[in-house]
């Protein structure tokens, strides 16, 4: 099996070189045939990873301690999900992971673009298959998965501990899909580039695509954020880390490129601009990799650093980054500029949109590589931290987030900026209430905190102003109001439900850190302990015994307001024998949408234990805004525009299936 | 990610002998003065942990953050300010330690990045505003605007 997904593996290789150079030439030369070799390989293309991943999987799930990369991060004694999970917790298995999801897009190109100019499609098939090449052979040559051991060990060095975690399973293969769903944007740019012009199919493809590839990378993110927080043992859900800026570079890029391509696909203006950030995106992305898996982030990142594998990638990041913007410089002027707009317009906010959001990338691309430019110029070493990061991408935010509820109540072409305000004029009246009773009412507000409050809860009721104001909400029959709210178009929830979620999410960063409570303390059996109106009774430790580890775990007793325990919450230290580690299982407990985080420290001689209690007002809502941002996406993909092609998509289909008769 | 970073980070603890994982502040190392206590709080989120990426000492379980949690504690202690406690860790371990860097000629690069940026690409779009604007602001006549009226409110 394990030689099997080897040789599917270079199989796959082989055929991306075929997917790379076959539709180029058809599409220079005009030929329906070379053209159409495209679609099958890149399907063929797809099996062959996915069998080949399928393999390496199979040998994890087996323990096959022959495979070195399965020995080196799994073990036998491991529950199967994490034996599974395991598979993409290294550096070899998550490059396969990648260009399985690679080649994933492409064959969905394949296999639902024959509505699609056949050039075009030829073109971003290549593209698509020159992308797979590069990371195919980086992967067979620096990183391969199905190395041999022989003789074979007995038994594995087990998976890193911290890693043992059900967002392992869910995490990587999320952040994939965006980061990688990317390259479906950028293989339509460049392929519109050779073409030398934009139709507009190809301002229909890329908007959905741009689309998907978002709502992954926000779930990924949200999810990796949230995994940190329960695992890391102390609290904190954003750390401004080089490993977690590379992924929220090409997620702040692709938010521009998302409402970029919106103008694009409605305005048909902003072309050159969106294939540029198109370009972008997609190039961070390439960036997040070469920083994650190059181990260039001062060492301590990568899970192994072997110089041989960052000069690949940096080759492969210079080849298409590189290639790309060259072919944009040579091009761009051929392409035709589109459709005229006034500044005061839907167009002009999403071009304010873009200004700040791509100033805010290259914030923090700068505060990331900086201190590594720096050093390796002069030898000096700084430190960007998040002080930084809140003192420069803090305020960019701050003027986009407030302009936000503008944007979807300015008309196309020449909005009215007047009729927006005053529509705007019950939720601006609501975000000021809400500053003033944060300012007021609670004790210890600072002004930041009011001031948070109040723009989150300006985004929440600016988003329900724009479904009231296009349902028609006071000026015609509730009947009426009805049925027009339910025939909004799906795109329209999707705008609010985004912009509503980025509210929540803030609501939730701004009373977690403003009105967070924290207690550090020594407690012994029996005793309890109050933190912002929760008492906590320590019952005592306990050892336990699991599959691989062993762990003493706290328990306390969250006691009502009678005296009697209502609830209950462990935390624990794990001890991870195989590669001799311990870990923090921290202990949560929601309570409403706020939660009382506890993790358990060092046990004393005489018995008593270290905790550390934080009491986190509000602040599944950091994450749940990432959900309600996703649902606004989802629903966005439903709008009726991205069907109504589905027919003419049918009939060609079928067309195609009959080569012969064409010419 | 994250995942990835901290398991980066337990295999360097490991490397340097760390074995254990521990809570970051411990009651032990905290200062009886409650403002005291919490200058000491502050400073340490501005500090790096020298062994940890991009963590504060604050937040960070090393031995070494440890270490300089409880030098910082000293130093206030002894009487000194915010500034001269900053000035003394700095002057021990480089500028390294420092989570802000400086506002000085060497970081100007990265310090006026994102104002230099939004400035040109403001005037960028104000040129291109400009340069369009004949086009845009053809607008209807009276006329065209009645009768553009009469037919949306038809029904």
């Amino acid at each position: 099996m394990v030689e099997t997904g080897h040789f599917a593996l270079v199989l796959a290789f082989a055929l991306s070189l075929v997917q790379t150079i076959v539709p180029l030439f058809g599409a220079r030369l005009n030929n329906q045939r070379l053209m159409a070799v495209g679609g099958p390989v890149a399907v063929t293309g797809f099996a062959l990873t996915a069998l080949s991943f399928v393999a390496l999987a199979s040998a994890y799930a087996n323990s096959d301690f022959s495979v070195a990369s399965v020995w080196e991060n799994s073990h036998s004694l491991q529950p199967m999900i994490y034996k599974i999970t395991g598979t993409w917790g290294n550096h070899e298995g998550s490059m396969l992971l990648w260009v399985l999801i690679l080649t994933f897009f492409g064959a969905l190109v394949a296999a639902f673009g024959s509505n699609l100019p056949a050039t075009l499609r030829a073109n971003v098939l290549a593209v698509q298959g020159a992308i797979g090449a590069a990371f195919f052979l980086f992967i067979l040559a620096t990183s391969n998965p199905f190395i041999r051991l022989n003789p074979a060990p007995i038994e594995g060095r087990d998976l890193n501990p911290v890693l043992q975690d059900l967002g392992l399973a869910i995490h990587p293969p999320l952040l994939y899909l965006g980061y990688v769903g990317f390259s479906i944007c950028f293989s339509f740019s460049v392929a519109a580039l050779i073409e030398g012009r934009i139709d507009a199919s190809w301002a229909r493809w890329v908007r959905p695509w741009t689309l998907v590839a978002w709502m992954f990378l926000t779930g990924g993110i949200a999810m990796g954020s949230y995994w940190a927080y329960y695992e890391l043992g102390w609290g904190g859900f954003w750390f401004w880390d080089p490993v977690e800026n590379a992924s929220f570079m090409p997620w702040l890029a692709g938010t521009a490129l998302l409402h970029s391509a919106i103008v694009m696909e409605k305005r048909s203006a902003l072309k050159i601009w969106t294939l540029l950030l198109a370009i972008l995106t997609f190039s961070l992305s390439l960036l997040g990799t070469f920083l994650v898996r190059s181990g260039v982030l001062t060492s301590v990142h990568a899970f192994a650093t072997d110089p041989a594998r960052g000069v690949f990638i940096l080759c492969i990041l210079t080849l298409f980054i590189g290639g790309s913007l060259a072919l944009f410089a040579l091009r761009a002027s051929r392409l035709t500029a589109g459709g005229l707009f006034h500044p005061i317009s839907r167009e002009g906010a999403l071009v304010l949109n873009n200004l700040f959001l791509t100033t805010a990338t290259a914030t923090v691309l700068v505060g990331t590589l900086y201190p590594l430019a720096l050093e390796a110029l002069t030898g000096d070493k700084i430190s960007v931290g998040a002080p930084f990061f809140d003192l420069t991408f803090g305020p960019l935010m701050l003027p986009l987030l407030v302009l936000v509820p503008f944007g979807p109540l300015l008309a196309w072409k020449r909005g009215d900026i007047i009729a927006a305000s005053q529509r705007l004029m019950a939720a601006f009246a609501t975000a000021l209430a809400a500053m003033l009773v944060t300012g007021l009412f609670i004790d210890g507000a600072s002004v930041f905190a009011a001031l948070g409050i109040g723009l989150a809860v300006w985004l929440v009721a600016g988003a329900l102003t724009d479904l009231a104001v296009k349902s028609g909400v006071g000026s015609v029959a509730p009947a009426v109001m009805v049925r027009r709210f339910a025939g909004l178009p799906r795109s329209v929830f999707g705008t609010a439900l985004a912009h509503l979620g980025l509210g929540l999410t803030l609501l939730g960063i701004v009373a977690t850190l403003s009105f967070g409570t924290e207690k550090i303390l020594t407690m012994r059996a029996g005793e309890t302990v109050e933190l912002s109106g929760h008492t906590l009774r320590f019952v005592g430790l306990y050892p336990a015994q699991g599959p691989n580890y062993s762990e003493d775990r706290g328990r306390f007793e969250l006691i009502g307001v009678s005296g009697s325990p209502v609830g209950e919450i462990s935390s624990a230290k794990r001890f991870y024998p195989v590669r001799q580690t311990t870990t923090t299982e921290s202990g949560i407990k929601t309570l409403g949408l706020s939660q009382l985080y506890l993790s358990l420290g060092d046990e004393a001689k005489d018995g008593s234990v270290v905790v550390r209690l934080w009491w986190k007002p509000l602040v599944t809502l950091i994450w749940g805004g990432g959900l309600v941002m996703m649902a606004g996406a989802a629903m966005s993909l439903m709008d009726r525009r991205l069907r109504v092609g589905a027919p003419s998509r049918r009939r060609k289909q079928a067309s195609a299936e009959t080569p012969a008769v064409l010419p | 990610m994250k995942a990835r970073f901290c398991a980066a980070l337990l295999v360097l603890m490991l490397a340097l002998g760390f074995a254990g994982m521990a809570l970051a502040v411990k009651p032990d190392e905290m200062l009886a003065d409650p403002a005291l206590e919490a200058r000491a709080r502050a400073l340490s989120e501005g500090l790096r942990c020298m062994v940890c990426q991009n963590q504060s000492i604050d937040e960070s379980d090393a031995d070494l953050a440890r270490d300089l949690r409880i030098l910082v504690r000293q130093r206030l202690v002894a009487g000194d300010t915010d500034q001269q406690v900053m000035d003394y860790v700095v002057s021990r371990y480089g500028e390294f330690v420092l989570l802000k860097p400086r506002f000085d000629l060497r970081n100007a690069l990265l310090w006026g990045t994102p104002a230099l940026l939004l400035l040109v690409g403001g005037v960028f779009i104000v040129l291109t505003a400009r340069s369009r604007r004949p086009l845009a602001t053809k607008s209807l006549s009276a006329d065209e605007q009645a009768a553009l009226d009469a037919i949306l409110h038809r029904d």
